[in-house]
């Protein structure tokens, strides 16, 4: 019996034995290779073609224009620093307010949850992803936004008026709903989604042994998650918070609906401003020559931007992986 | 059987003769465990002395870890698993529901089959545990983390760096760390799962030695694979098969002369 397998096994070896061919192997590593390239010329094409379109405005206005918050169409003087503190701004609201919540469903998700509630509720944060950012914006103007005037802006504003500091910050000349404040929390709403169910993912990658042996010493659940399960997935929630942040820098559409559009620095996270995105989107229709170069040069921050958050990223990861 | 004997009285050379006066410390009583629908214990009564180890041996699947797993009600965290019955730990039943179960795991500590340091420090990973159940002044607290480290025969090995991460230790070292945190918590007794089974022999050498010391002051139940191990370090063993108890007594007598066949061909490797 096993002599015949054997025979078996050696005549279908011989049959299937084949001379080594010398040129599908070294193709299909060209091949590769190229697909990986391809994604290189792609992004360097994008950021010459930009830095080029945008060239002629750096030129005219020098630094100044990273740091001029005069945005005049007329007069053909431009400068970012309006369209750069709202991106930034919105951005931080949205992670303040987002990540807390994120991290809490996903401890909810992984810790806390009934299993038959599990589904249903992973589900239902992960729609959430699904809801095209349009309707975000939709939402955010016609019932967040009168909603939030009448509820937040309006009693806040009468509350904190005269107050130093909140006084300023959280005072509406007009409550007219939309804003700084506003498209930072919609924002927030966009960005949960992913930060929760990656942390989510990462959580239930701690290996259920540590978890036993924390609840072994007599730690409480809280103590558990506090002490135990949050620093030892710390990295990488770090790196779940950083593609939250880059996806909230880089949000047009639902923005452009809510933050108001106007080019005016204010102190007041309730009057309206503009992030670099929501800028471009509204006025590239009608932009030529200075203008139209200035909103590439726009562009091309919105752009470093965002790669510099990446590698400070990475490198709070680095260092956090050699302590 | 006459070579059976040979083999066992060597093996048992390292370990102190069973106390065979000690007190009761735990005492199951009936206890049945379930996982869903599947009975994972059956009827097991079985007394566990102080002071003393105890070996739990038997084929993977028999339920030895279940029945450690009771000890603490770690159980207790996966809501489809569940315990009937009594055990008692000096006297008081832990089965009931009015035992506080985090105060009951500082009391009954546990060291897992792979080692599980924190992602604090050394010194961290031993205060973390104290600081949970005590106040202690700064001088008592650091008082107590040496004390256990040199109880876990670590104490010269990390003494310069405790202010480094505990990941950062070999595997042997972090598994005695991870005793220490346990010992640092003064519990009364010590449960053992497989403590050995992802170390070198060396690092196992090592753990054995500080389990022979430890008994001094604790109770210890371990739950080991390995056959030469509940010889050497046990003074009592008992015997589980299919979820029941085969089997219970004095290591030595376990081993030479066991009263049931099913336990004279495990120990001698017919079966398992």
């Amino acid at each position: 019996m096993v002599a015949l397998s054997e025979r078996i096994a050696i005549s279908t070896m011989q049959t299937t034995r084949r001379a080594p061919k010398s040129i599908s192997d070294p193709l299909f590593r060209w091949a590769s290779f190229a697909s990986a390239l391809l994604v290189l010329i792609v992004l360097a094409g994008i950021l010459g073609s930009m830095v080029y379109g945008g060239w002629p405005a750096f030129r005219q206005f020098g630094f100044g224009f990273v740091t001029s918050s005069v945005w005049n169409v007329g007069k053909e003087d431009f400068g970012a620093w309006v369209a750069i503190a709202g991106t930034l701004t919105s951005a931080l609201i949205a992670l303040v307010i987002g990540v807390p919540v994120s991290i809490g469903i996903a401890i909810f998700l992984t810790q806390l949850c009934p299993r038959w509630l599990k589904r249903p509720v992973a589900t239902t944060v992960e729609l959430l992803a699904a809801v095209p950012s349009i309707i975000y914006g939709m939402w955010g103007l016609f019932v967040f936004a009168p909603f939030f005037a009448r509820f937040v802006q309006v009693p806040v504003s009468s509350l904190v008026e005269g107050l130093p500091i909140v006084g300023t910050i959280l005072y509406a000349r007009v409550p007219s709903g939309v804003g700084l404040l506003t498209a930072g929390i919609i924002l927030a709403i966009m960005i949960i989604p992913f930060i929760a169910s990656i942390a989510r993912d990462i959580l239930d990658q701690i290996p259920t042994i540590l978890r036993e042996s924390a609840y072994g010493i007599g730690c409480t659940t809280w103590e558990v998650v506090r002490h135990v399960l949050l620093p030892q997935a710390g990295v990488s929630i770090i790196g779940a918070v950083m593609l939250g942040l880059g996806r909230a820098l880089g949000e047009t559409m639902a923005v452009t609906f809510v933050i108001g559009n106007a080019n005016r620095l204010s102190l007041s996270l309730f009057d309206p401003s503009s992030t670099i995105a929501s800028r471009i989107a509204n006025e590239f229709n009608e932009a030529s020559d200075m203008h139209l170069n200035a909103l590439l040069a726009l562009g091309c921050i919105l752009f470093l931007v965002t790669f510099t958050v990446l590698v400070l990223a990475r490198l709070l990861i680095a260092r956090v992986r050699t302590q | 059987m006459t070579s059976i004997a040979i083999n066992a009285s060597s093996a048992i050379g390292g370990a102190a003769a069973a106390d065979m006066h000690a007190p009761v410390r735990i005492s199951v009583r009936h206890l049945d465990f379930f996982y869903s629908d599947f009975r994972g214990l059956k009827d097991i009564s079985l007394d566990f002395y102080d002071r003393q180890v105890t070996a739990l041996i038997g084929p993977s699947g028999c339920g030895k870890s279940t029945l450690l797993r009771t000890f603490n009600r770690i159980y207790s965290l996966y809501p489809e698993q569940r315990a009937q019955g009594e055990i008692l730990l000096d006297g008081q039943n832990i089965l009931a529901s009015s035992v506080d179960v985090n105060e009951l795991r500082a009391r009954v500590g546990m060291v897992f089959q792979k080692p599980t340091p924190f992602p604090m420090s050394i010194h961290d990973n031993i205060a973390f545990g104290i600081r949970l159940y005590e106040k202690l002044s700064k001088a008592d607290l650091e008082d107590r983390v040496e004390q256990a480290l040199r109880k876990a025969a670590l104490w010269d090995e990390v003494k310069d760096k405790l202010r480094q991460s505990g990941m950062g230790l070999s595997g042997g070292q972090q598994q005695r760390l991870c005793i220490a945190r346990t010992i640092a918590q003064r519990p009364e007794v010590i449960l053992l799962d497989e403590p050995t089974s992802a170390l070198d022999p060396i690092s196992t050498g090592k753990i054995e030695e500080l389990i022979e010391q430890l008994r001094a002051e604790f109770t210890i139940v371990i739950v080991t694979h390995n056959m030469q191990q509940a010889a050497r370090i046990s003074q009592f063993t008992a015997f589980m098969y299919l979820g029941e108890l085969v089997e219970f007594g004095p290591t030595s007598k376990m081993f030479m002369t066991p009263n049931k066949k099913q336990t004279q061909d495990y120990i001698t490797g017919r079966f398992g």
